[in-house]
């Protein structure tokens, strides 16, 4: 059997479309809060170019082709780690007010006017 | 056999890790779940990362012989690169996180822009289609690894003004049209095999030379105010390049995501430009923020000071705020003490919210990131479509380090170069505070017509310093918590 992956042509550029598209609106539904780090995780997302580098290095046959192909690796890792540390330092501090004790609060205000009434 | 397995495990790996990705910026729609979307799309590139290893089972058979140095090469530079942007990313102050992007994000376009090299030098590619899709790879890829170390240098403040020659769009055009006859002449030679005027590593040379200039000159121009365009374009410019880049290596998750990132970015440039109220176009090739020609008519009013200390007590008593926060904010880093603030007066039962613009700060969304940072809910946080309505309701804006963002010329004022953009309507509340350094103008040069307003008042001094002076004031009251 053969799993050697073949995109000619036509196919390539439905691939491509149907990418644009998924992105477009997968990013649509990206409240404005959250674009920074949109905007870095979708830059953590093209690190991926590093299995690109991993494998013209690993095919290097000359010296300037080890030497280029080295750089690609050394900058697709760091645009991928970068991406990610910073993704995640900034999700991390996305927080929300406390909901669960402001609803108690509120349930507890109700039940004190209830009582009242 | 072995290469045979190889194969299938890359190519499921590669699938799964695409899936990942967009499942991962999926769950970036709410803050609740985007941090395990960006966890679940780190799970992805890990192994798709560790499963590209398995492509020295299958390496063609002139490479067979430099294999065990490929593969030691191969994670010596995972290592170093990985590990210097890691540490880099996890110490690096929030405040720096746009030129942080744009730096990964260059690093990302050098590394499509080095595999094209790879490409070229070894004389990999098959037939024209796949000739020309390295180049434009190579191309877009090198221009975004320049422009990105420009724009970074420029938010770092290495470069501090931007810089401009005459007849520079000339210049410009002409540096990209020697790249694309450069391109089309490699193209020519590979097809015909006709005999070379200048051999083929020289023409590869002048290629991406002049690809890389070309982004250094397009970015030098662009001022600081509009680099929030700037980075998310060649964010798409790195994911198109990778994309590209893709396909030469016949690589689908290398195709995809960086389509899916290519979409992504030309989305929220969009989004950027809009809420300037300028084209994409406009902020790449005109020369704005310079100097302002536009002439002003006569402001009537004047501006009223007020100490620090009585606009904390006015805030106090007052019923509800908004609050506006801008880049001078982060500059004086006076988050935290905004938020200790707006505690205070949470405490004492005044109703707070934060209104963001969307191009408050350097980056998309930089604002939001650092109130978060200083431990705002982002429940409080609102943009500017939602909020706008609530100005003319509300006892006390206050303004602080913002300023073309509140300008009311952008509704009124059509000779006004900020006249159109989507403003936040700070100037119908009832009282309007504005915390500012000085009498200086925005970012645009333009003067602000809403600090002379019969509502407003002005607080000078540095934003920090202002806010320590209104806790103290608020504290000496000596109000019970709740009122």
């Amino acid at each position: 059997m053969e799993f050697q992956i073949s995109i000619t042509g036509f196919v390539a550029l439905y691939i491509f479309m149907l990418a644009a598209f998924a992105g477009w609106v997968i990013i649509g539904g990206v409240p404005a809060i959250l674009h920074t780090p949109l905007m870095s995780g979708s830059n953590f997302v093209h690190g991926i170019v590093v299995v690109g580098g991993i494998f013209a290095l690993l095919n290097a046959v000359t010296v300037q082709e080890q030497v280029i192909g080295f750089f690609a690796v050394l900058l697709g890792a760091g645009n991928a780690a970068g991406g990610y540390a910073v993704t995640d330092r900034m999700l991390a501090m996305f927080q929300v007010s406390a909901p669960k004790k402001k609803h108690a609060q509120s349930g507890h205000v109700k039940a004190v006017q209830a009582k009242k009434g | 056999m072995l290469a045979t397995i190889s194969q299938l495990t890359i190519g499921v790996v590669d699938l799964a890790a695409a899936f990942l990705f967009m499942y991962g910026l999926l769950r970036m729609a709410s803050p609740v779940t985007a941090p395990s979307g960006i966890f679940v799309a780190g799970l992805g590139m890990l192994g798709a990362v560790v499963a590209s290893f398995l492509y020295a089972f299958s390496v063609s058979a002139a490479a067979e012989p430099h294999l065990l140095v490929n593969v030691g090469l191969a994670l010596v530079a995972l290592v170093i690169g990985g590990g210097a942007a890691w540490w880099s990313g996890r110490k690096v102050p929030l405040t720096a996180m746009p030129q942080m992007v744009a730096l990964y994000n260059g690093m990302g376009g050098g590394a499509a822009g080095a595999i094209a090299a790879v490409e070229l030098f070894g004389n990999k590619t098959t037939g024209a289609t796949d000739l020309v899709v390295t180049l434009l790879g190579a191309l877009i890829g090198a221009v975004s690894l320049s422009g990105s170390l420009i724009a970074w240098a420029k938010l770092d403040g290495v470069i501090d003004k931007p810089l401009r020659v005459r007849g520079q769009q000339a210049i410009n055009g002409l540096v990209m049209l020697v790249t694309l006859a450069v391109g089309g002449y490699i193209v020519f030679v590979a097809q015909t095999g006709a005999d070379p005027v200048m051999l083929m590593p020289g023409s590869i040379y002048l290629f991406f030379g002049c690809a890389l200039v070309f982004g250094v000159l397009m970015t030098l121009p662009i001022g600081g105010a509009d680099m929030p365009v700037v980075i998310s374009i060649y964010n798409a410019f790195t994911g198109l390049a990778v994309g590209l880049e893709g396909f030469v290596l016949q690589n689908p998750a290398l195709m995809i995501a960086g389509m899916v990132v290519g979409a992504a970015g030309l989305l929220l440039t969009l989004l950027m430009a809009k809420a300037m109220n300028r084209s994409v176009s406009n902020v790449v090739f005109t020369n704005f923020g310079a100097a302002s020609k536009h002439k002003q008519g006569a402001i009537k009013g004047e501006l009223k000071p007020m100490a620090a200390g009585d606009a904390g007590i006015a805030m106090r008593y007052a019923a509800s705020v908004i609050i506006v926060p801008g880049y001078g904010l982060a500059v004086a880093q006076g988050q935290q003490k905004l938020y200790e603030f707006v505690k205070l007066l949470q405490a004492g039962g005044v109703a707070v919210k934060f209104a963001v613009h969307p191009v408050a700060g350097r980056m998309p969304g930089q604002m939001d990131v650092l109130l978060a940072e200083a431990g705002v809910p982002y429940d409080l946080i609102f943009q500017l479509e939602d909020i706008n309505d609530d100005f003319s309701t509300t006892d006390v804006a206050l303004v602080i380090g913002a300023n073309d963002v509140v300008n009311p010329a952008a509704r009124t004022d059509r000779s006004s170069p900020i006249f159109g953009m989507p403003i936040l309507n700070a100037d119908k509340a009832k009282k309007v505070l504005v915390v500012k350094r000085g009498e200086g103008k925005g970012y645009a040069g333009i003067v602000n017509g809403l600090f002379y307003g019969d509502n407003c008042n002005m607080v000078y001094g540095d934003a920090q310093a202002v806010l320590i002076k209104m806790i103290e004031a608020v504290r000496g009251l000596g109000l019970p918590a709740a009122a």
